[in-house]
């Protein structure tokens, strides 16, 4: 990995709004190309991975209520580890500290107008803001509710009974849109069990494993026409897998 | 005020598809030609290498290869009645920003339209009588014999994988005997098949119908195309379509075309400028060149002999709308022609789950995939359906991605532990059957600009009024009826039918294949390009890409879009630049 793609990345995450482009200074400079094949070394934009440690954008409320919320979503069981097994609470952090959390490919001008179902999102929360609202206004309907508990200190039945309101839309919060929050909530808590480890979540490997996918490789050749077999192949990540590390 | 520069020969807009094949056949017969584009360069190897294309989450999912709506998007509404609102992020389609546009992230479906598909209008008129109550379907203007040379010249380009099914008029077995007469094979044999593909063919088979391999530009092999450039053989990722190409096995701009056009003196790329508008001369009957932005915000004026938009689909038709060239289209009255026609394409899928037969979704291509064709276009009797058009029914495996590819039947819940145990029991064991509906176009579905929402430059936004109608409902529910035949002769143990109800959304991932806003036609009244693609109202404007298509046929579009670049780019040369004026009399 190239110190640009670092820095540049770094900038990203730090907020700084930059496009999608191959190197750091690429969207500042527009460039010219003629009579011959652009390549500069140490250019590739590789990905980078999160960085560990406390978290960077919720607060402890909030990671109490997430670490409830997606093990109901994807509950640990019979079949293996769930989603707050796999770490998903983290992903979930580092994405909502970075450029998803902050919408910045998004179009977040007004007028704001609610519309119809068919034009899609329309709030004029960035997701990062939409998970601080939505989390606050959950629990405190939950402490209203249920004598002063909130979301995480109910029964599994009862936080089920909520995410099921919020899907529906039953649940009317103060200052976010249920629905909306559940779907984004949702998606990303799938991502955060099904991407790649290098992001937080998929810890191990457990969703991967959990259905045989055999994650990022590239070459399926010498499988393509066996038809019908299972492969068993170990999964792999983008930074390889435990089996490659001698003292895994 | 915009400072301005010298002047070139041909400027390009965009630098995906066509603007690689039109730099290519330009700087070869050569002219200076200049190409601008809005975002940066990128290639295989720093951009989607092998050690980090396989990431789900980052390129599909956060959307790193896509436009940015916070820079450019479009408003959207059902019907005249609603206010459009902003796209806010992308779903229903996924244009690109960056060299090589959509060509990087495409599956590499490449189909030719049938013959009776370049004469929507006169074929269907003359074989069912009048059409429903507002469509406003159009012949092309172009054949399918005229195009035949051009869709050659593409796939040999792209090298492309399959097996003819028409040579010159004689069927072919293995093939699709509904295809138009081609002069020749395939540059390349039919990929190898994954398992889920020849369930199909076998049931399909067993149905009655005729399955072929469908027509991929994911090498079956190694390929050197006639420009000299090598491809090698796919490897079955499964991280193709949504993504970019590691390994050199996909046909795109850039491992087809740009190896020797970026090396070509008298052609140049200019990256991170955007185009604002077209600069014209409507006394002249000519477009002086275009203004674009660099990155510090500073405005320039570059002049040009020829301009050609070559940007995605809906864009090209914006771009003309902000420049105030053509008469903008009316759907109270009819009249205008620009934003007309636009149109899309009608999906829907038949889930078929099985308990012990292993499909491994993750061995795929984008283009993997075996096909019936019996009810596309007119290949059927449509007497007494209620619609005209089809699409083709196909089964592709295209990848087991997790997060957008985890199927459970109907009935599961979104979420707990119920959907876990069925995501883990159904992962490697299920297939789906697509259906890929024609969408006729209709007299209330067009673009034009927002009154409310800008650009970051500042620009409106365009806005797009858009609606399945009764036609396309019927035509895409017959569809799915007849894939839902064929996976039940499958015998699996439960099939998922999804058909596509109610209004048109913009949520949802569908299919990148938005059409029409600029349409070809044989009058200047109702279309925006003549047959060669060239404006009626400018001579030197020339205007590429799915946005010319009258109405969308049932096939994915880039083959055509490809064929007719290169039809465009030979009246350019051969009889435009001999005596630059209107191509075809108004």
């Amino acid at each position: 990995m190239s110190d640009s793609s670092v820095s540049r990345r770094d900038l990203l995450s730090a907020g700084i709004a930059l496009g999608s482009t191959a190197a750091l200074g690429s969207r500042a400079d527009a460039r010219s190309y003629s009579g011959e094949m652009p390549w500069m070394p140490g250019e590739a934009d590789a990905p980078t991975p999160i960085t560990p440690g406390p978290f960077q954008f919720l607060t402890p409320d909030e990671a109490t209520f997430l670490d409830a919320a997606v093990a109901r979503l994807i509950p640990a069981d019979d079949l293996g580890p769930g989603a707050k097994e796999a770490g998903v609470t983290t992903f979930l952090d580092r994405q909502l500290a970075g450029s998803f959390g902050k919408g910045s490919r998004w179009y977040m001008q007004g007028p704001w107008k609610k519309g119809e179902s068919t034009q899609g999102y329309q709030s004029r929360l960035s997701p990062a803001e939409l998970y601080r609202a939505a989390i606050k206004d959950i629990d405190a309907h939950c402490v209203e509710k249920f004598s002063g508990k909130k979301f995480s200190q109910l029964t599994a039945d009862q936080q089920d009974q909520i995410l099921k309101d919020l899907e529906q839309g039953h649940l009317k919060l103060k200052n976010s849109e249920g629905k909306t929050f559940f779907t984004v909530f949702l998606q990303n808590t799938i991502e955060g069990f099904f991407s790649d480890p290098i992001y937080g979540g998929n810890r191990d490997m457990i969703g991967w494993k959990l259905i045989g996918f055999p994650g990022a490789r590239y070459d399926y050749r010498p499988y393509v026409k066996q038809h019908g077999k299972k492969l068993n192949l170990p999964p792999v990540g983008l930074k390889g897998r435990p089996g490659w590390n001698p003292n895994a | 005020m915009a400072r301005k520069l010298p002047a070139v020969d041909v400027v390009l807009v965009g630098f995906g598809w066509t603007a690689a094949i039109l730099g290519q056949e330009l700087a070869d017969a050569g002219l200076k030609v200049l190409a601008i584009e809005r975002g940066g360069w990128r290639d295989t190897p720093t951009d989607f290498a092998v050690t980090f294309a396989q990431d789900e989450l980052r390129y599909y999912w956060r959307r790193e290869l896509f436009e940015e709506p916070a820079r450019e998007t479009l408003t959207f509404r059902n019907d005249q009645s609603q206010t459009a609102l902003p796209m806010r992020h992308l779903g229903s389609f996924l244009p690109a920003t960056g060299v090589g546009g959509a060509g990087i992230h495409w599956n590499g479906q490449t189909w030719r339209f049938l013959p009776s598909d370049f004469v929507a209008k006169s074929h269907n008129t003359k074989r069912y009588g009048s059409l429903p109550e507002g469509m406003t379907i159009q012949d092309w203007g172009v054949t399918y014999e005229e195009l035949e040379p051009y869709y050659d010249r593409f796939e040999y380009i792209c090298g492309i994988s399959g097996k003819a099914g028409n040579l010159s008029g004689k069927i072919q077995a293995g093939g699709n005997p509904f295809e138009g007469p081609r002069k020749r094979e395939y540059p390349n044999p039919p990929m190898e098949m994954a398992y889920a593909p020849t369930l199909f063919a076998k049931a399909a088979t067993e149905t009655g119908h005729v399955p072929f391999p469908c027509p991929s530009a994911n090498m079956s092999r190694a390929y050197t195309n006639p420009l000299g450039v090598t491809l090698g053989p796919c490897t079955y990722c499964g991280f193709c379509e949504k993504f970019g190409c590691g390994n050199y096995s996909k046909s795109s701009p850039q491992t087809t075309i740009l190896p020797v056009l970026m090396r070509k003196k008298n052609f140049e790329l200019r990256t991170h400028c955007e185009v604002l508008r077209v600069k014209h001369d409507a006394a002249a009957k000519r477009a002086t060149g275009v203004i674009y932005v660099d990155t510090q915000g500073d405005e320039w004026e570059q002049p040009a002999e020829i301009v050609i938009l070559c940007a995605f689909a809906q864009h090209n038709p914006w771009l003309m709308m902000l420049s105030g060239i053509g008469q903008r289209y009316n759907p109270q009255t009819g009249e205008g022609a620009l934003g007309k026609n636009y149109a899309y394409q009608i999906v829907s899928s038949v889930n078929a789950f099985f308990n012990d037969k292993i499909m491994n979704p993750f061995v795929g291509a984008g283009a993997l995939g075996i096909g019936i064709d019996e009810y596309n276009g007119d290949n059927f009797d449509h007497s007494g359906l209620g619609f005209i058009g089809g699409g083709y029914l196909a089964c592709w495996q295209t990848n087991g991605r997790p997060i957008e590819t985890h199927p459970v039947p109907k009935g599961t819940p979104k979420w707990g532990a119920k959907w876990k145990q069925a995501v883990a029991k159904n992962y490697l064991t299920t297939l789906s059957i697509a259906t890929h509906g024609a969408v006729m176009s209709h007299r209330g579905n067009y673009l034009d600009l927002d009154p409310t929402y800008h650009d970051v430059h500042g620009r409106p936004l365009l806005r797009l009024t858009f609606d399945y109608t009764d036609n396309e409902h019927k035509m895409s529910d017959y569809l799915t009826d007849r894939a839902a035949e064929i996976a039940k002769a499958m015998k699996p143990r439960e099939t998922h039918v999804k058909k596509r109800e109610g209004h048109y959304s913009i949520v949802p991932y569908q299919t990148t294949h938005n059409t029409g806003g600029a349409i070809m036609g044989t009058d200047p009244k109702s279309s925006v390009v003549n047959r060669y693609l060239q404006s009626w109202d400018l001579h030197n404007l020339f205007v590429m890409g799915a946005c010319v298509f009258p109405q969308n046929p049932g096939y994915n579009p880039t083959g055509t879009v490809g064929a007719l670049t290169y039809w465009a780019a030979d009246a350019i040369k051969n009889t435009y630049l001999k005596n630059p004026g209107a191509l075809v009399q108004a």
